[in-house]
């Protein structure tokens, strides 16, 4: 009974990282950039939820409003990401790695910041206008709790079920079944590959690449965003640090796939998931219990890093000829 | 600088000249790996390309389709200078393949050549997600003119086999039938039978003389002389980056600085690429 139900949170869990996930692994396999950055991706789409209910829905509840703010949200992710790749990495395409890896990590900081002191009040210093009212973003700010998706939670066997998991694992299966769909059924998706092996090839097929990578960065923010908004259901607030730890999860997440890979994401994401929540459930005495769950979750990355650098998948092989 | 061409067939000479070199030039720092080089190819020509290893045979090549840019002098095709980018001379129709083969080797044989019809498709990232009607239609087309050049280069039955595992012979004729696929007006292909059997060349003579029939030009860069002094209308031999000499193949394999080039030069310049 036990292990039900800490399957079922497992898979919960997982279906957030391996959402958020994607996003990190779409990005390397393209242009070998670890995003750092992501996590804030997902954490703006919470926000962009939020922000969506806050202007058009203050107080309605109804389930026909939540299409709506995933929208909101998808549409917040994906212009900040466009915006970070046109503006913060794109210059360095041709830099040291490094140069944008630490970048990456200057913009994680800077969106955080942002959110944090320009949520309710947008023109910073300048004024205090604040047209929607906004709440401050310093604190833990509520996430509408939605009908249907939220609510009483189903009691299968003595298994509890909330409604909000039912939503993240559906989130889980429907963006997988369109990623697939899309990598591999369709023009672009097929570039996106071609890109990925092969980026000079690809262009003297006639590819842009440049556009390409905009696609990959869509694609990430759009899944971030809707796990944006499955966490703010779930958890029931949210706040401006919300994608710093689950960025980390999900960067372990997708090494622990072997990154690169999509498929490898998503598995590492479940994967992730369901060994925090057996720790915490099954790993007696002092080291046991939730104090200790973001431990196992690193340990798995440093082992994963020590004993199959690779990932569970493989990762892509970068060689540069 | 060139030689004068040969007396061609009056025929030839009435044919549209599809890309023209003019005093191509490039200097990597110091050094100059290719020195006012300019080249005529027509419609329905085979123009070889032969010279010993590092003469600048694939950086000639690399100039003409826009992965370097000539540190001098112009590329023309069809009449109009060429923009140096590669994924904008691919759609002004010129596509090659690659001495070390580049395939996309872990999709399947029928993808890679689907990625080759990439530049005359058009549909979008976001009609793509919602399938609108002419999406489907433009995939279905863009499926069967896949199949239909796999059938065309003789690879009928490996559509569905990753890149990697097909034989070497297969991967190279899968490049050319990717090539194929951007419907070129002129095909550079960069040793073609580089470790092929003389089974595998032979196929691979005929697959040229048909792409040639259709009316396309082609560039061929080869080490095999029979092989080049079969296949081509005109060759033109490179050495240190400047044209030592061009000519029917017949002129060519009898003049003596070509044999002093290749066979009383440094001892080193045997070995094949």
């Amino acid at each position: 009974m036990e292990f039900a139900q800490q399957l079922v949170n497992g898979l919960t869990l997982g279906s957030l990282y391996a959402l958020i996930a994607v996003g990190y692994t779409v990005v390397y396999g393209i242009i070998q950039l670890i995003n750092f950055a992501h996590g804030e991706i997902f954490m703006i789409g919470a926000f962009g939820a939020l922000s969506t209910w806050l202007v058009f829905f203050n107080g309605n509840t109804s389930v026909w409003v939540l299409p709506i703010m995933i929208i909101g949200a998808i549409a917040s992710s994906v212009i900040v990401a466009v915006l970070m790749e046109r503006v913060a990495y794109r210059p360095l395409r041709s830099a040291p790695r490094l140069a944008p890896l630490i970048t990456a990590i200057g913009i994680s900081v800077f969106l955080q910041e942002l959110v944090r002191l320009g949520y309710n009040n947008p023109l910073l210093f300048l004024s205090t206008w604040n047209p929607f009212d906004f709440p401050s973003a310093k604190q833990k700010v509520p996430f509408p709790q939605i009908d249907v998706v939220t609510g009483a939670a189903f009691n299968v066997g003595g298994v509890v079920i909330q409604r909000s998991t039912i939503f993240t694992i559906g989130a889980l299966i429907i963006c997988a079944a369109g990623l697939f769909y899309f990598v591999s059924r369709t023009r672009t998706g097929r570039a996106m590959q071609a890109v990925s092996q092969d980026p000079d090839t690809a262009r003297l097929m006639g590819i842009n690449v440049d556009r390409i990578i905009i696609v990959a960065f869509v694609i990430g923010a759009t899944l971030a965003a809707v796990a944006g908004v499955a966490q703010g259901l779930q958890i029931t607030n949210i706040n401006f640090k919300m994608g710093f730890l689950a960025g980390l999860k999900a960067f372990t997440a997708a090494v622990l796939g072997g990154i690169g890979n999509v498929w490898g994401a998503v598995l590492g994401g479940l994967t992730l998931g369901l060994v925090e929540s057996m720790a915490v459930q099954f790993i007696p005495g002092t080291f046991g219990g939730s104090p200790w769950k973001d431990v196992w979750a690193f340990a798995i990355l440093i082992l994963v890093l020590v004993f199959r650098p690779q990932g569970l998948l493989g990762a892509k092989v970068v060689d540069r000829a | 600088m060139t030689v004068t061409e040969p007396a061609a067939p009056a025929a030839e000479a009435a044919r549209r000249v599809v890309l023209e070199a003019a005093g191509v030039t490039m200097r990597f720092g110091g050094l100059t790996a290719v020195d006012d080089v300019s080249m005529q190819v027509r419609e329905g020509e085979i123009v070889g390309l032969i010279g010993p290893n590092g003469a600048g045979k694939t950086t000639f090549f690399n100039c003409l389709t826009g992965m370097y840019i000539p540190t001098e002098g112009r590329v023309t095709l069809g009449g109009e200078t060429l923009p140096p980018k590669p994924l904008k001379v691919v759609r002004a129709g010129m596509a090659r393949t690659f001495q070390n083969i580049r395939l996309f080797a872990n999709m399947t044989s029928l993808e890679n050549v689907m990625v080759g019809r990439y530049c005359r498709t058009s549909s979008m990232a976001l009609t793509s997600i919602l399938r609108g009607p002419k999406f489907r239609r433009e995939e279905a087309a863009t499926r069967e003119r896949a199949q239909e050049l796999l059938d065309y280069v003789g690879l009928a039955d490996s559509a569905e086999i990753l890149a990697r595992n097909l034989p070497y012979g297969d991967q190279r004729r899968l490049e050319i039938a990717r090539a194929l696929a951007t419907d070129p007006q002129i095909l550079l292909l960069d040793e073609p039978t580089a470790g092929m059997n003389p089974k595998e060349t032979e196929e691979t003579m005929h697959l040229i003389f048909k792409i040639r029939d259709s009316g396309m030009a082609v560039v061929v860069i080869e080490h095999d002389m029979r092989f080049i002094f079969n296949l081509c209308d005109r060759v033109l031999c490179l050495v240190r980056g400047t044209v030592l000499i061009e000519g029917s193949p017949g002129e060519v394999q009898s003049d003596h600085r070509v044999i002093e080039a290749y066979i009383g030069g440094d001892d080193d310049e045997e070995e094949d690429a």
